[in-house]
Parts: structure tokens; sequence; C-alpha cells
């Protein structure tokens, strides 16, 4: 096949570090299943919705074989109303950061504070998840998904019909309700696990790479739709990603994260009204704040793949 | 669902099926008229189904079934309620997984028939040393498959249900349970092969009464035409059992 040269005027994409997708969520995460406040001051003025003050996170012990310092010394606001990037090499944290502000994880020491109250375990009122993947029941349909999971969140009977047929209707998949999961493409699956998590009404959304295993395509048509999704929706949201793109063309401010153990390295901020047009992917704004990004993580990628061989070795 | 094309296939494969068993039988029938194989080694088909035909019309082969059946009811109960709780139980914890799984699935190898005589010591040679030989054998694939079933849900279900708020139940009968029943019907399935295999199995090889007593009786009265029409019985009793249980596990596993 001829690969003519002239076909790509775009520079070649930044080098990926080794996937490492795995759910970072061992045995002792938190089985705490309803939400645990202790007090409650908070201003009606704090804008705020995620505050975590300086978390790190450590798997095994001091000294095992299979310890490793996931995350250290981290702290950032989520402001509310924002979607916030976070962005790193593969291992930095960034996943693990998110556990904790979802109450999936307890972090080894810092807190994580949500509406002013820290966070001991899910909080399924306030929060939702969309993960990157396989997320979906398989032996329910996608409206059996979606009725389940405001079970579990203790919505009134009579009302999840309703709320799940609007959730579908806002992603699209109103006529693949009774369809199973295993029966749609990638791309259609996320839209339902969206579905699933806007039909629990939460302040705040929390995505782990949602399009992390689709192709370029269909993450850029699921990146336009999310955009103006949200720009409706007014919801908090983090966002794990990979792709520089997608995080420019996505936030309002991106975090990026150094490599293990990582921490925050630089927040930007994306000065971009939503919902996002396509056109603005071409635009010099763009461009700049993707090699922006770039250059930010090139070294910590670089570090991240030396640190990987030389573990693996 | 199935379109004409699948159905013209199943039905062509059904044909080869029934073909082959045609040649087999006109291969026996002129084995023993053409070939000169000995009767007492191969007894003419045609005596074998009439023996066959007067077994089904006397009714002779009631008590016999009745005891087999039993001792299959009796073995399988005990071993799919004690397996699937004994699975579900050791599942809970990582650390009785790591600990049971290998050494349960090391006794698994163990060829278990080989304690026959001792259970026909301890339980004598009526039907508790069958139930409980068939019991024990059957555990094993059961337990396995149980334990096999919980422990390994993918992550990310459980870490979706709790996300959502799910509580200890919601967790078990809306997760945990749907994900592990495919693989606990097959342990169960291969559990009831197997009970009924060792149960058959040990009424040869030492009873009071049974199918399989039986057989060896007429075998060792030299009966051929009669001992073949009980096998061919029991032959087609073990596939209707079979087919039962599968039809169950594969309409299971459909409507989940």
């Amino acid at each position: 096949m001829e690969r003519g040269a002239h076909t790509n005027p775009l520079p070649d994409p930044p080098p990926q570090a080794g996937e490492g997708t795995q759910l970072l969520c061992p045995p002792h995460y938190c089985i705490v299943p309803q939400c645990a406040f202790e007090r409650g001051d908070i201003s009606m003025t704090d804008d705020i919705a995620i505050r975590v003050r300086n978390v790190a996170h450590q798997f095994g012990e001091e000294g095992e074989a299979r310890h490793v310092r996931a995350l250290s010394d981290t702290s950032l606001d989520v402001k509310r109303g924002e979607l916030l990037c976070l962005i790193g090499p593969s291992g930095c944290g960034k996943s693990t950061l998110l556990n904790m502000m979802g109450g999936l994880l307890a972090p080894t020491s810092g807190a994580v504070e949500v509406a002013g109250k820290p966070v001991r375990g899910p909080l399924p009122s306030d929060i939702a998840f969309v993960f990157q993947e396989n997320a979906l029941f398989p032996w329910n349909t996608v409206r059996e998904n979606i009725l389940l999971g405001m079970l579990f969140q203790g919505v009134p009977k009579a009302e999840r019909e309703e709320r799940a047929q609007r959730s579908l209707a806002a992603v699209g998949l109103a006529d693949f309700a009774e369809h199973y999961p295993a029966q749609l493409s990638g791309g259609m699956r996320q839209r339902a696990a969206l579905a699933r998590a806007l039909s629990l009404e939460t302040g705040i959304l929390l995505m782990d790479e949602p399009f992390g295993a689709l192709d370029e395509q269909t993450r850029m048509v699921l990146g336009e739709d999310l955009s103006v999704l949200l720009s409706r929706a007014k919801k908090t949201i983090v966002f794990v990603t990979h792709s520089l793109g997608e995080a420019v063309f996505l936030a309002d401010r991106v975090a990026v994260f150094s490599a293990r153990p990582g921490t925050i390295k630089q927040v930007i901020a994306v000065d971009e009204p939503h919902p996002r047009k396509p056109a603005f992917m071409t635009s010099d704004k763009f461009t700049a704040l993707r090699n922006q990004l770039y250059a930010l993580l090139h070294d910590e990628i670089r570090k991240a793949m030396a640190e990987a061989a030389s573990g693996a070795a | 669902m199935a379109s004409r094309r699948d159905k013209r296939d199943k039905w062509a494969s059904r044909a080869v099926q029934a073909g082959f068993l045609v040649a087999l039988a006109l291969a026996w029938y002129l084995a023993t008229t053409r070939w000169g194989v000995s009767h007492l080694l191969l007894p003419n088909p045609l005596r074998v189904l009439q023996q066959l035909g007067d077994i089904l019309r006397s009714g002779e082969f009631v008590g016999d079934l009745r005891i087999t059946l039993t001792e299959l009811a009796a073995a399988f109960a005990i071993s799919a309620t004690s397996g699937v709780t004994v699975g579900y139980l050791l599942s809970r914890s990582p650390y009785l997984v790591r600990v049971f799984e290998p050494l349960l699935a090391g006794v698994y190898a163990v060829p278990i028939i080989l304690f026959l005589p001792l259970y026909v010591l301890f339980f004598g040679l009526g039907p508790a040393s069958k139930i409980a030989l068939g019991a024990t054998i059957s555990f094993f694939p059961i337990v396995l498959n149980t334990l096999a079933g919980f422990a390994h849900v993918e992550r990310t279900f459980v870490a979706a249900a709790r996300s959502m708020g799910a509580s200890d139940y919601h967790l078990f009968r809306y997760v945990l349970l749907p994900a592990a029943l495919p693989v606990i019907l097959t342990g169960l399935r291969m559990g009831f092969t197997v009970a009924l295999l060792s149960i058959i199995g040990s009424e040869t090889i030492a009873s009071l009464a049974g199918l399989g007593h039986r057989i060896v009786n007429l075998a060792e009265s030299m009966e051929m035409p009669r001992m073949f029409a009980y096998i061919a019985f029991v032959v087609v009793i073990a596939a209707l059992l079979n087919t039962i249980v599968s039809t169950i596990e594969a309409r299971w596993t459909r409507e989940r």
C-alpha cells in the first residue's frame, strides 16, 4: 500500500506510553456502600466541587515486591461546572486519583472533599462514574442496566422508567433500549454507559478514559456529542484521557501529571466556550495548546517508559 | 430466529448422524450373520431388540432403574448443595481462594473411584456407598466452578455497582450471581454427568441392585442378548438425562 507523504500534513502523533488500563481497585478499596459524611460546614458560595488535599497513594507496603507509589502529594481543586481533564503517562496515578475522588479507593494519606465533606466511600447521590469499557452488565439489556443503576442509587420506582427514556434519548440510543451490550458497537456501549451515569442525575461525573478503547473517528464524534451534552447539563466533570487532542477539545482545564510517582505538574486553561465545534480542532489556538501539552508530557512519558523498562528487567 | 439456511444445515447434520448410526447397526448385523463373529461376544442385534422389547413389556427394569435414579438424585442433591455453598463461602476471601482452589483442583485430578472399596466398607454394599461415592466425585467440579464463578467476577462490574450505591444484597443479587451463574451451571452439569458415571460404574463393581448390577449379573450368566439390551437401555436413559440437564443449562444461561 502506498502511503503518500502529502496525505498527512499533521506531525506524527506523540509516542504513547505502554497501555496500563487495569482498574486500580485493589481488594481493600472502600466497601462502605453509602456516603459517610462527618460534618457539614460549607458556605453556599463555595464554588469548589471537589477538593483534593495532599493525597498520596501506594499499593502494597514499603519493602514489598509489589509496592508501587502511584501518587505522591497531590492537591487539586475542581470547580463547580467545569470539565477538568487529567492527562499523563501510563501509571502516573491519574485513574487512582479519579477513583479516590469517587470514593472507590482510600488515599494512603491526605484527603478528598466533595461539597466540603470528606469522602469515605462511594457517594452515589453526588458522583456517577463512566469507566473505560465493559462496565455495563452484559446479562442485562441497555434499559435494564440503566434501571438497575437507579435501583442501586435508590430512585423511586415510579421515576426510573421515565428517567431511563430521557437519558437514552439524550445520548441518541432510544431505539436500542432492548439491546444487550454485546449487540452494540464499542461507541454505542459507551453511549449507553454515559446514559446510565446521566440517569443518576448527579452533580459530578467522573470518566475514566471513557473513549480509550474506541477508534479515532468514533472518539471524535463522541467527543463532539459530549461537548454538546455537557453545555446543557451543567455538570462538574473529571475526565481521564491519554489523548492530547481529546483533552484540549473537551476540557476547560487540563491537569498534566508527571511520571510515577505521579503528581500534578501543571494545570492549563482552555478558554473556549462549550459546545465546541469541529472547527475548533483545526484552529491555531487548538494546535498551540496541543503542542504546549505535548511539550509538557514528552519528558514525562520518556521517564515513565524508562522506569517501566528498568522495572521489567 | 434461526434462518432457513441454518435450519437446512441442522437437518443435514442430523441426517448424517442418523445415517452413521444406521451404518453402525448394519455393520453389527452383518458381523453376526455373515462375518462369523461369535454370538457370545456379539449377539445378533435383532435378538437384542427382541430382548429389549421383552424387558420393557415385562417392566422388569423398573426396580433397578428406580434404585439407580434414587442414588443419582441423592448424590447430586448432596454434591450440588454442598458444592455451591462451599464454593460461594470460599470465594468471599481472596486468601481462601488462593489456598483452596489449587488444593481442590489437585484432589479433583485423583481417581476417587479408587476409594470405592473403602466406601463399601464404611457404607455397605447397598445404595449408601453409591450415593457417597457419587456425591464425593461430583462435589469437585461443582465446588471448583462455583468458586471460579464467584471469585473471578470482573472488577469493573463490582466497582460500577458500588459507585452507584449497591448494597451487599444488591451486589450479590444483581451482579455476582448473574455473573457467576453460567459457570456454576456448567459445574452442575459436569457434576451430574460424573455422578451418573460413577454410580453406574460402582454398581458394576460392588452392589446388590441397580442397572449396573443387573448388567454384570447378565454378563456372568452369559445372557449376552439381554445384557446388550440393558446396555442399550442405560445408554438411552443416560442420553435422555444429559439432554434434559443440558437443556436446562442452556435455557437458564440464555434467559439471564
